[in-house]
């Protein structure tokens, strides 16, 4: 024990404590900042105790990585905001090949060492490490090519596809227990990894992109529960505390997103969401309302109290600097504009509320679900723009509607709703919306952008009438 | 391996995902996605262990595979912390002219 060990350990130490502070800090947004500074401090310094590490004999490697790493990592840094989680899953899964690799490397070390390095605590944390590390860097790679519609974000289902995943999983699980009780049988090993590899695949094509908020919240758990393994298989305290902090925010978010979808964890990741009901969408025809953009307008002008619904098709159309020229507009006539987010619009936890505070619509009028429902009957006007099974009545009465218990924001309740709209196509999931053949509901056909641009430019041109 | 080391990183663990609990659930909705960013480049923490296995050389291939853990987590700790601080730079209380 010598004193660069115990320098290392007290910059772990330090940055233990740091992380903690910088996820505390980010619990509201005027100290958010403050956290990602925490989290910067913490990170260098945990690099700097490490690079003390007696064992080190050469930096050429790590200086390579390091620089490569910066070079691709800025750019990643400035995609848009509507592709954030499309980032977000490639960061899962260069964190879940980290883990792997790591695994890997450690896995061939101890070989040469012999049998009596590789004990079976060892051998287990290895094992975990990396089916882990390795099923989420191809599940969330699978998961950022359809986010990026690489690949069809429409669920990819065969026959037997449950029972041929969860053997495949089985097999690995199997193959590794195998090689903690015979680690010399090193030809296993690639085993292990190429049946993570598979499984990651396959757990992925079966969803949605309906489903995206749930499955890359649950991947972010298998990033953080990876880096856990690898800080028991290096022993490393700083490994697994922060390992454990990202494992919890991960499962914390997926519960919240599988609550606001009334659906179990199984049920997302093996129910194929949105396929066997196309066909019983082909009901009776009905008819709806439809106004023009100028109508539209007349309402929102003579409106006391606005609540705009904004979805995935806002992000689409890359609406949501029009959306703030449209909340301007309202404003400066007295109108109460609100906007209610349902936890699991758009692709990935918080998806809109960074959206919209991109178009610097203040965040003290992004309201949850839960707190603007109440007040729905109050307003006058519902906007839904680019939401669809959020909104969907049927999800409170239709028993037999497979959106029957989801929790939606009640624009059905306002006194006038308008859904803009591209046409009466059901959405992705085919469920009819019974919303837009209700009686107060007028649709406002066209896209999300355009409609929302002849909404500001008919208010703007009618200033001075109030 | 010491017993005591495997229960002492247990011990660890639990408390941590304790912690990772409470302080995470007060985290408000608005910052679900910034929150998530930020959680990614803090267990790119793994870029530790990486650092150690690029570095110690003992052979070529276990070289390489540090080497491509350092980039990959490297990569996650630019990128996470960079776009976390960029969204939340656009969380105003009001916006701009007012």
């Amino acid at each position: 024990m010598n004193a660069e060990y115990h320098l290392t350990q007290l910059t772990y130490l330090v940055a233990t404590a740091l992380f903690i502070f910088s996820l505390k800090w980010l619990s509201h947004p005027k100290t958010a900042r403050r956290g990602v500074f925490a989290g910067v401090l913490a990170m260098t310094a945990a690099i700097g105790g490490t690079l003390l590490h007696h064992e080190i004999t050469t930096f050429k490697w790590i200086a390579i990585a390091i620089v490569a790493g910066t070079i691709v990592g800025v750019p990643l840094a400035m995609v848009p905001l509507t592709a954030v989680p499309q980032r977000t899953a490639l960061s899962h899964s260069f964190g879940g090949l980290a883990a792997g690799l790591v695994g890997t490397a450690k896995y061939m070390l101890w070989l040469d060492e012999g049998p009596e390095a590789l004990s079976k605590f060892r051998m287990t944390a290895i094992v975990i490490e990396v089916i882990l590390g390795f099923l989420t860097f191809t599940g969330s790679l699978m998961a950022c090519g359809k986010l990026q519609e690489w690949i069809p974000t429409r669920p990819i289902t065969y026959k037997n596809q449950n029972l041929i995943n969860l053997a495949l999983l089985a097999v690995a699980i199997g193959v590794g227990v195998l090689i903690i009780f015979k680690p010399m049988l090193w030809g296993l090993f690639p085993l292990v990894i190429l049946f993570s590899l598979a499984f990651g695949v396959l757990l992925i094509i079966p969803i949605g992109g309906a489903d995206m908020p749930t499955v890359i919240s649950l991947l972010n758990s298998y990033a953080g529960l990876s880096a856990v393994a690898m800080g028991f298989v290096l022993e490393n305290k700083l490994l697994i505390t922060a390992g454990a902090l990202d494992g919890s925010s991960g499962f914390i978010l997926s519960v919240i997103m599988c609550r606001a979808m009334n659906r179990s964890f199984s049920n997302v990741l093996f129910g194929a969401f949105g396929q066997v009901q196309s066909a019983a969408a082909a009901t009776e025809q009905r008819s709806y309302k439809s106004a023009t953009p100028q109508d539209a307008a007349q309402i929102l002008e003579s409106a006391g109290k606005v609540v705009v619904i904004p979805g995935y098709g806002m992000a689409v159309a890359q609406a949501q600097h029009r959306v703030r020229e449209l909340y301007d507009q309202l404003t400066k006539r007295g109108v109460d504009v609100r906007f209610a987010i349902h936890p699991v619009a758009g692709r990935m936890p918080g998806h809109m509320n960074v959206l919209l505070a991109e178009a610097e619509i203040p965040y003290e009028k992004l309201t949850e679900m839960d707190d603007i429902n109440p007040e729905m009957a109050q307003a006058d006007v519902a906007l839904v723009i680019g939401a669809n099974d959020v909104v969907n009545p049927a999800a409170r009465h239709d028993k037999s509607s497979p959106i029957f218990g989801m929790p939606i924001i009640d624009a059905d309740k306002a006194r006038t709703c308008l859904a803009i709209k591209r046409s009466m196509n059901p959405g992705f999931a085919g469920i009819e919306n019974e919303l837009y053949f209700a009686d107060n509901t007028l649709m406002v056909f066209g896209d999300a952008k355009a409609v929302v641009g002849d909404l500001v430019k008919e208010l703007s041109g009618q200033t001075g009438i109030h | 391996m010491k017993e005591l080391d495997l229960w002492s990183m247990l011990f660890v663990f639990m408390l941590a995902t304790f912690i990772g609990f409470e302080v995470i659930r007060n985290v408000s909705r608005l910052l679900h996605t910034p929150l998530m960013s930020l959680t990614n480049a803090i267990s790119a923490i793994a870029v530790v262990g990486s650092i150690i296995i690029a570095g110690e050389q003992k052979t070529t291939f276990t070289t390489v595979l540090g080497t491509v853990a350092v980039f990959a987590s490297m990569t996650n700790i630019i990128s996470g912390f960079l776009i976390t601080d960029r969204m939340l730079k656009m969380f105003k209380k009001k916006g701009p002219g007012k």
